[in-house]
C-alpha cells in the first residue's frame, strides 16, 4: 500500500466486488456481439444500396449513414431510451443499449462494406448473374466473401469500436461492465481503483475480440 | 402553497442555459483538440524516429484506444483529485479527451510521416538540407496532406466524444439538454436539438474531409 497525497488504494475491497464486475463484462460481451451480428446483417443489403446510389433504399442508406457517423453516440441511445420513452413505449435499458449499438455499428459497417464492394471488379456480379444465380445469390456466395477479406481490418476495429459503445449502458442504468462498476463503487466510492480494474477488463476483452477474429479470419480463409 | 411543481415547462431562460452548455462543449472540444493535437504531433514524429519511444509508447496508444472513454473521463477525474491537481470539470474532460487525441493524433502524423517517399527525403538531404531542413519543408508538407482528412476525422470523434464529458460533471450541450429533460419532459424538442447541434457540425466537416480525401488521392 502506497499513498498518494494522503490517499490509501485499497484494493482488496474490489477484489471483493470481482463477480460482480464479471457478470457485467458477461453482458458487455453479449451486447457487443449481438450488436455486431445485427449491424451486419443491416449493413450488408445497405451497402449495396448505397452504391447503387438512387432510389429509396439509397436515400433510407444514406440518411442512416448520416445520422449514425455524425452524431454522438449517447444521443443515438438518448433517443431509443428517452425519445421513446416520451411515446410510452418503454424498452428495458438491455434492449436500448442493444439497439443503439447496432444502429451505430450498422451506420459505419455501411461505409466500411462500401468501400470493400468498391474494391471488387463489377464483372464478378456479372459473371455470377450469366451462371444463372439470382442477384441475392451472386452476393451471398460470389461477392460478400469477397468483400469480408478486403475489409476485415476496418470491420473488426468497429465491432471493437461497438464494445466500447456499450459502456454507455451504464448512463441508463444497465449493470453491464460499466454499469456494474459504477454500482459496485458506490458503496465505497473507491472510484479510481473499480474503474482502474474495470479499465483493464476492458483492455483484455479488445484484445480477446481481436484475437479470436484473426483466429477465425485464419480459419474462414485459410491464410 | 409553498412548493414549486418540479416539473416546470421550458422557458426563455433555458434557451440561455442550453447555449452555456453549447459554449462549454465548443471550449472543451478546441482545448483537447489543441492539447491533444500538439502532444500527438511530437508523439508521432517521435514515434518515427526512435525505436525505444515507439517501444516505450505502445502501450499507452493501445490502451487508450481500447479503454471506453466514459472510463477514461472517470478515471482522469479521480486520478487527478487523488494527486491534487485541481477539481475543475473541464479539466478533466480535457486531460481524458486530450490524452486520447494526442495517441490517435500521433498514429496519424507516424503514418503520414512514413508515406512519404524515402526518394524525397535521400533527395532533399542530397540537396545539402539537414536533417531538420528537410523535415520542415519536405516531410512536414507532404505529411500534411495525407494526413490532414484523418485528422479532421479524429476531431469530429472528439466533438462527439465530448458529449460524455457530463459523467464527471461538466455541463456541455449533451449534459444540458439532459438536465432540461429531466426538469421539463420536453423530450423529443431538446433531443432533436442535441441531434441537430451535433449534426450541424459533424455533417458540413465530415463531407469536407471527404472532399478533401478524394483531392488528395488523385
Amino acid at each position: 500500500m502506497f499513498g498518494m497525497n494522503g490517499y490509501q488504494f485499497y484494493w482488496s475491497i474490489v477484489w471483493d466486488s470481482l463477480p460482480l464486475l464479471l457478470a457485467g463484462a458477461w453482458v458487455t460481451i453479449q451486447i457487443t456481439i449481438l450488436a455486431f451480428i445485427v449491424g451486419t446483417l443491416i449493413a450488408m443489403p445497405m451497402a449495396v444500396a448505397r452504391q447503387q446510389g438512387e432510389g429509396w433504399a439509397y436515400r433510407f442508406s444514406t440518411w442512416w449513414v448520416e445520422l449514425s457517423r455524425n452524431t454522438p453516440a449517447v444521443f443515438q441511445l438518448y433517443l431509443f431510451y428517452f425519445g421513446l420513452g416520451a411515446f410510452h413505449i418503454n424498452i428495458p435499458s438491455y434492449a436500448a443499449v442493444l439497439i443503439s449499438v447496432s444502429f451505430n455499428n450498422a451506420g459505419y459497417m455501411t461505409e466500411i462494406f462500401r468501400g470493400g464492394l468498391n474494391a471488387i471488379p463489377r464483372q464478378q456480379l456479372s459473371a455470377s448473374r450469366s451462371l444463372g444465380m439470382t442477384s441475392p445469390q451472386s452476393f451471398i456466395h460470389v461477392i460478400f466473401p469477397q468483400m469480408f477479406k478486403v475489409i476485415f481490418l476496418a470491420y473488426v476495429t468497429q465491432g471493437i469500436w461497438g464494445m466500447l459503445n456499450t459502456s454507455l449502458g451504464m448512463l441508463v442504468g444497465l449493470q453491464e461492465l460499466s454499469g456494474a462498476t459504477q454500482y459496485a463503487q458506490s458503496a465505497s466510492f473507491r472510484t479510481f481503483e473499480f474503474f482502474l480494474v474495470t479499465a483493464l477488463i476492458y483492455y483484455l476483452i479488445a484484445k480477446g475480440l481481436q484475437f479470436s477474429s484473426h483466429l477465425a479470419f485464419r480459419l474462414i480463409y485459410r491464410s | 402553497m409553498q412548493f414549486q411543481f418540479a416539473n416546470q415547462g421550458l422557458a426563455w431562460s433555458d434557451a440561455y442555459f442550453l447555449a452555456q452548455g453549447l459554449l462549454n462543449t465548443v471550449r472543451l472540444a478546441a482545448a483537447a483538440t489543441l492539447v491533444g493535437t500538439l502532444a500527438g504531433i511530437v508523439l508521432g514524429w517521435l514515434r518515427t524516429v526512435s525505436m525505444t519511444v515507439r517501444i516505450a509508447t505502445a502501450p499507452f496508444i493501445d490502451i487508450l484506444r481500447s479503454v471506453p472513454m466514459i472510463i477514461q473521463l472517470i478515471l482522469a477525474n479521480s486520478l487527478l483529485s487523488i494527486l491534487g491537481f485541481g477539481t475543475s470539470p473541464f479539466w478533466f474532460g480535457t486531460v481524458a479527451l486530450g490524452a486520447w487525441m494526442s495517441a490517435v493524433t500521433a498514429e496519424v502524423v507516424r503514418a503520414s510521416l512514413l508515406s512519404v517517399p524515402v526518394q524525397y527525403r535521400k533527395s532533399a538531404r542530397s540537396l545539402g538540407m539537414n536533417g531538420y531542413q528537410e523535415l520542415l519543408y519536405i516531410s512536414m508538407p507532404l505529411a500534411f496532406r495525407t494526413g490532414l482528412a484523418p485528422w479532421i476525422g479524429l476531431v469530429l470523434s472528439l466533438i462527439k466524444d465530448s458529449a460524455l464529458a457530463g459523467v464527471v460533471g461538466y455541463i456541455e450541450y449533451m449534459r444540458s439538454t439532459q438536465i432540461l429533460i429531466t426538469r421539463t419532459h420536453e423530450t423529443w424538442l431538446l433531443l432533436m436539438g442535441a441531434g441537430l447541434f451535433y449534426f450541424l457540425i459533424c455533417y458540413p466537416v465530415s463531407r469536407y474531409s471527404r472532399h478533401l480525401e478524394r483531392k488528395v488521392r488523385v
